[in-house]
Order: structure tokens, then sequence, then C-alpha cells
């Protein structure tokens, strides 16, 4: 993995800026059979228009990148990083193959997806939606949005380009960087980070309340919900919840589960139990 | 309004400035109405309810583009529907959504295929073009069905609404605030790993104290998650441990999902 001391055909910074730019489209052309494939090769585009002068090189650049490909698409700019690396040794005489790079990005896209999901779609996004909905909520009205915003696409942007320039600047190497296990290790404490914030949102966020009245001998209008807190606040919700998460493990869609909520709902209101 | 449609569309599958979840697409909206906190209170409760709508892998979610534009529309425009209201009428339209999603995804294969034909050519401006033209169609997606219901007359939806029985209203004013359910549901079902689940059950326990805010709470799971991840019993940091045995399994099992979806 000695790089070359000189190469002959190198990236510019501007090009850098033009991939990262439409980095930010990659998923528009998602289909079936290839996934993203004619997204990764959008973003190639500027990088094989720099080093491969000849049509013919172009041609074969561009149908070499045009295979199935489908990964998390802010860990596309990670193996961007790298796929850029090694086109860029390829084109300076390296004898790459076509079968070569696309191992590379074969391997790096099915690992990365499946470890960056927790992270991104499953803590990140949820914690940031529902801080700023309690913003929003809580009477600060057009805050909660704009944190939401801008915070998000801060990080985003932030992530995408440093992973892009990483990934360009070490090649190969960023495989064995992430085989030390670090990538795994912030999944872990994504997912209990996010499995925690789950956990203590539902007592403040899910409402669903008890209606009917318990009637003793001593005491009259003892309400259920009351003694409910008193044994547990957001113990229904929790119990909702958890059934759930028991459904969808046994594959029932997430809309059927939406309609089941939204049938119960109904009857309980008609049937005077949930206010 | 058909500019946020758009970019609500595009995002909805690019999924990149999050143009298509609903606190940011009804503020837009409202805004656009000349009323920001309206959208923005119909946008907080939606966004509670989409959070857990996430396009894993090769499978699609519920979109919540088109519903997000659409209940705004109604909710901040002249139709007034209440906030319930516009939770309850974007399920039906993010199904929708989803359903335009999986369809474009097919629809675009002869594109694609054209762009074989172009990389064969060595026509790199060609490639570029047709990215652009399938991200306009992704726009017009949501643009179009955005479109068509806003012309629908604003008293047909008011008088809609006050036809409806009490036990539906009432009904749906309680479901507003139940479905959040699936959405926690989602997400936990993305993540749980037996090992896991405990964290899950202090999160609840410690949140029904109402003096910890969700900042405090935050700062609590980012402490336990530090302290977990390097425990050398459980991640195998240590030399002669039983190594690396947790970060294995969860990378097992993520792998495990990314193959069910192919």
């Amino acid at each position: 993995m000695a790089t070359p001391k000189q190469l002959s055909k190198t990236l510019t910074l501007g090009d850098q800026l033009r991939i990262f730019g439409r980095s930010g489209l990659e998923q528009a052309a998602w289909n079936y059979p290839r996934l993203q494939n004619l997204g990764f090769c959008y973003i190639m585009i500027p990088a094989i228009k720099r080093l491969y002068t000849q049509r013919m090189d172009q041609a074969t650049a561009a149908t070499r990148h045009l295979v199935a490909f489908n990964t998390m698409p802010y860990m596309q700019s990670l193996i961007t990083g790298v796929t850029l690396s090694l086109e860029e040794q390829r084109a300076n005489g390296q004898a790459l193959t076509d079968a070569d790079i696309n191992a590379v990005k074969v391997g790096m896209m099915g690992s990365l997806a499946g470890v960056t999901d927790p992270v991104w779609w499953g803590t990140w996004r949820p914690i940031l939606s529902a801080f700023a909905a309690s913003l929003t909520l809580s009477g600060l009205g057009i805050l909660g949005p704009v944190v939401f915003f801008v915070s998000w696409n801060i990080v985003r942007l932030g992530f995408r380009w440093w992973a892009q320039r990483w990934g360009y600047r070490h090649g190969l190497d960023v495989i064995q960087d992430l085989g030390t296990g670090i990538l795994q290790k912030l999944t872990l404490g994504a997912s209990l980070v996010g499995l925690f914030m789950m956990g203590a949102m539902i007592p403040r966020w899910v409402k669903l309340t008890l209606k009917p009245m318990l009637t003793t001998d001593h005491q009259t209008g003892y309400s259920l919900q009351t003694l409910l807190n008193q044994l547990l606040p957001g113990l229904l919700p929790l119990v909702a919840t958890l059934g759930c998460v028991w459904l969808l493990h046994h594959r029932v869609k997430p809309f059927w589960l939406l309609i089941g909520v939204l049938g119960l709902s109904i009857l309980g209101y008609w049937l005077g139990w949930l206010a | 309004m058909l500019i946020i449609a758009f970019l609500a569309g595009l995002d909805g599958v690019v999924d990149e400035w999050q143009f298509q979840q609903p606190i940011v697409a009804c503020t837009l909206v409202g805004l656009a109405l000349g009323q920001p906190l309206t959208g923005a209170a119909l946008g907080a409760s939606l966004q509670l309810i989409t959070f857990g709508w996430m396009n894993i892998g090769t499978s699609v979610a519920p979109d919540p583009a088109l519903a997000a534009v659409i209940t705004a529309w109604w909710v901040a425009g002249t139709a007034q529907l209440p906030v319930e209201m516009g939770v309850i009428l974007a399920l039906p339209l993010a199904w929708v959504g989803q359903l335009s999603t999986l369809g474009l995804r097919q629809l675009i294969i002869p594109l694609v295929n054209r762009a074989d034909q172009a990389a064969t050519a060595g026509d790199l401006h060609r490639i570029s073009r047709l990215q652009v033209v399938s991200a306009g169609l992704q726009g017009l997606r949501t643009l179009l069905p955005a479109a068509l219901l806003m012309s629908l007359p604003a008293d047909w939806l008011t008088a809609g609404y006050h036809l409806l029985p009490a036990v539906l209203r009432g009904g749906f004013r309680v479901a507003a605030g139940a479905l959040v359910v699936v959405s926690f549901a989602m997400v936990i079902n993305t993540m749980a790993t037996r090992k896991l689940w405990p964290f899950f059950f202090l999160g609840f326990a410690l949140a029904t104290d109402q003096r910890l805010s969700l900042l405090a709470l935050g700062m609590i799971s980012i402490a336990l998650a530090v302290l977990y991840v390097q425990w050398p019993n459980h991640t195998g940091s240590g030399p002669n441990s039983p190594t690396g045995k947790t970060p294995e399994t969860t990378d097992d099992e993520a792998l495990d999902r990314e193959l069910d979806d192919f």
C-alpha cells in the first residue's frame, strides 16, 4: 500500500467539492435490481473526467460504477473517498482491475450500512426529533424546527465531507482502521443511548389515560388512572409499546399497527375507557 | 407551496436535508400560509409519530413527505381542521407516499438502462442528466398528488369534519396521542438486542421522575454508553477475556438484517 511518491494525475480540491456536492443526490435514481448504482456513478463523474482523458477509459470507468450498489447514504461518502483513491492509483498505472475496485465497494457497503443505520436513523434522528418536538410543544414554536434542521444538516454535511476526505487520503488503510471494531463500539454505544432514550420518552410523550372511576364503599370517584400512576406512571404506554415491539418482531407490518392503534383508540373512547 | 412539496418529495427518497420530516415540512407550509405556529404545532405532533419510519437496506417505510405537506395545508389553511385530525389524515397519505416511492423505483428502471448505454458510449454528461431527471421525478412524485389534493375545496373538508360522529372525533383525539407507540416500537425493534434491553427499562424508570429533563437523561445515557463500551467483560478489549463478544454479535445481527433485506 505504498503510495507512489509522485502522482501525475490527482484530483483537485474543486473536484472533491464537486463530488461532495453531488453526493447529496445519491439516492435519487433508486431502482430495484441495482439500487443506488446510477447515484454512485453520478457522484464519481467529476473524478472520471479528471483522471481519464481517453473516451474509452471514461466509458469503462462509468460502466464499472454502474453495477449494483446500496449502502447507508451518508456512509457512501467514506466509500466514495476510498474508491476515489483507488481510481487515482489505477489512473496512475497501478494494476487494479474492475473486480478489485468493485470488491472494495461491496465489502464496505454491507457492513457499514449495517452498523451505521442504527446510529443515524435509530438514535440521532429520533432523539433530535423528540427534542425539537418538545421545544415546539412546550411553547417555543418555531425554535423546534430550526433546531432540528440546523443540527441535522451541520452534522450530516460535516460528516460527509470528513468521511470523503478521510477515505480519499487513506485509501485502503481505512478498512484496516475500521477492522479494529471502532465502528461496532460506536454502534453499540449509540444503540444503548437510543434504547435508553426511547424508554425515557415513553412516559413523557405517549398520551394514554384511563377514564373509569372506581367506586368503593368508603370512597367515591377514585380515578383508575390515579391508582395506576401511584403504581408506575406511564405503565399503560409501556405495555402498549412492548406489545407493538412484539408484533413487529413477529413480522406484522407497521402500517397495520398504526391502523390497529387507531381502531383500539376509537373503541376505547366509545366504551368510555380511554380519555 | 409547490416548491415545498417538490423538496419534500425529493428528500423523502434521498434522505439528506430532511425537508420531508413533518417538523420541517409542516412549519414551512405554515409559513407559506402565514400560520407558522400552527404549522409547527402540527409538525411537532406528527414528527413524534413519524420519527420511527426509516428506510433501511432495501425496505421502504411509509413516506411522511406528502402527508406532512397536505395535512399542514388543511390544518393551517382555510379548512382549519384541528391538529388531531391532521395527524389521523396523515396516515393514509403516508401510505400513498410509500406506494409512490415503491412505484417509482420500478418506473425508473428504463431510465437507468439508458444510463448504461450512455456509459458504454462514454457520454458522461448524459449520465449526470439522467440522474438529475430522476431527482426531478422524485420531486414530482409528491408535487403532483399534492397539487391534486390541494385543489379540494376547503368547505368540503370542514363540512366533512363536522359530519363525523362525536365518537370518531373523540377516538381520533385519543389516537393522536397514542400512535406514538408505533414509532417507539419501530425504533426499539431495529436496535434491541438481549443485552441492551435493561437500558430501555432503566431509561423508562428514570424518566418517570419529572425533575430530570430530556437533556439530563441524554447525559445519563451517554455516560452509560461510554462505560458499557469500555467495560472489559462486555466488549472484550481486555487481552484474555472472551474477546469481542458483544460487538461481533451486534455486527452479525446487523449483517443478517441487511441480508434479509436482499
